[in-house]
């Protein structure tokens, strides 16, 4: 247990470790400490942002989806007023087309029952001829008679 | 023990008290000592080659084994060995920071040296006494201490090395006048120069004795506690050789004596870091 040169032995080493340590091991694990808690407080701050960033989206999203929504109905009454215009001409269309068509038929059916009547004179004029001709037994001159004959043939 | 069987029990406890001292004597010239009284004899132009050697070796081992965490620090997640290695620097940077409030980038590697390389010396006494004596003996060597700390010389010289800091930062924040106002200025003080100039030599006195009892208290607590403990584990080796009643009896006190010396080993360790750390910001503090 005597004081010796293992005094100063152990001053120089510890004097050169202290030196090491700084030089060669503080400081890069300190760098590396703080480096490593801005980049943490970073990452948090950029997922503050993110999820500010995301509300604000979802808000954007909601108003959007609502517009939308609007739009979409409005697109919808316009349509259903649409049809309803629609639906309406073409059932004025149809009625006018079906009352011409009836008007047409009427006339036409008009047409051949003065026509029918017209041959149905004739014929009963003719009947009628022959009739009195074979009341009268004799010859009518058809020349003559005609037109009595046209006259009775009018009047029925 | 140490493989000896005809040592007495002093003889015992003196063999693994004397250190491995290589050393000028005065008649064998430069040798390593053959006995604790040679190395006595050498006085101070000697080297215990063992306290000096192991110390040297761990404060290796640590610097090798922090350099390696700092060389693949990242600054990602960081794994094993840096975890370890940040949570000591964080651990050291957080109580420098607590009792330092100066601006010194020396100091808190300062700590974290003292912190890590106290602890590894202190660590050596938990290695069982004769162990490692036993391994040197077959190798030719007859003394061996590997426990730096429980050597005066090893924590007396730690202690220099912080006096030495705290008187060159004393001066260099106070400069020369300041620290020697310091020294003589106070406790007392006096308006009248004349009783001030009686008062001079009584602070220098009181104040050179606690400047002085710094490192003194510093190196000399380290020391005696360790050897304290050290002194325990060859007690209780000792018993190893009557009996084996004795010699189970002796293994359950050193389980628990190395059980309760790994709280004293990390106290002493940090005792040390916290007072020079509190020793050198007094030196910086201006009054």
């Amino acid at each position: 247990m005597n004081i010796n040169l293992t005094l100063f032995g152990q001053l120089i080493s510890f004097l050169f470790f202290v030196w090491f340590c700084k030089k060669f091991v503080w400081t890069a694990i300190i760098n590396a400490m703080e480096e490593r808690q801005k980049k943490i407080a970073d990452g948090l701050d950029a997922a503050d942002r993110a999820s500010r960033d995301l509300e604000l989206a979802q808000e954007r999203a909601t108003e959007r989806l609502k517009e939308a929504k609007q739009e979409a109905a409005s697109i919808l009454e316009q349509a259903n007023k649409r049809a309803n215009q629609i639906v309406g001409e073409a059932k004025e269309q149809a009625r006018a087309e079906g009352d011409r068509l009836k008007a047409a038929a009427q006339a036409e059916i008009e047409q051949d029952v003065n026509r029918a009547k017209e041959e149905l004179r004739k014929k009963v004029a003719v009947l009628a001829l022959a009739g009195a001709e074979k009341i009268l037994q004799a010859n009518i001159d058809e020349s003559a008679n005609s037109a009595l004959v046209d006259k009775l043939a009018a009047e029925l | 023990m140490a493989g000896d069987t005809q040592q007495t029990g002093t003889e015992y406890i003196q063999h693994h008290l004397t250190n491995l001292t290589y050393g000028q004597h005065p008649e064998n010239g430069w040798s390593f000592a053959h006995n604790a009284q040679e190395a006595s004899e050498m006085g101070f132009m000697a080297v215990n080659v063992d306290s000096l050697g192991w110390s040297f070796g761990l404060g290796v081992i640590f610097l090798l084994l922090f350099r390696w965490a700092a060389k693949r620090a990242t600054t990602g997640v960081p794994s094993g060995w840096q975890n370890f290695v940040e949570m000591m620097v964080e651990f050291v940077d957080g109580t420098v920071k607590d009792s330092f409030h100066g601006r010194n980038p020396w100091i808190a590697p300062m700590a974290l040296t003292i912190f890590v390389w106290v602890f590894l010396m202190n660590l050596m006494d938990l290695i069982p006494v004769d162990v490692i004596p036993w391994l040197m003996l077959q190798a030719g060597v007859h003394f061996q201490k590997i426990v730096p700390s429980t050597d005066p010389n090893i924590t007396l010289g730690m202690a220099l090395a912080v006096f030495a800091m705290i008187i060159y930062y004393s001066i260099k924040v106070k400069g020369v006048g300041g620290f020697l106002g310091e020294l003589t200025l106070q406790p007392f003080s006096a308006k009248n120069p004349v009783i001030q100039a009686v008062f001079v030599p009584i602070n220098l006195a009181l104040e050179l004795v606690g400047l002085l009892a710094k490192p003194f208290s510093l190196g000399l607590r380290l020391f005696g506690n360790m050897y304290a403990g050290e002194m325990i584990f060859i007690l209780i080796a000792m018993m190893y050789s009557a009996g084996w009643v004795l010699g189970t009896f002796g293994g359950a006190l050193q389980l628990g004596w190395a059980i309760f010396h790994i709280l004293i080993i990390t106290l002493q360790a940090f005792i040390f870091m916290v007072l020079t750390v509190v020793y050198l910001s007094m030196a910086h503090e201006d009054h």
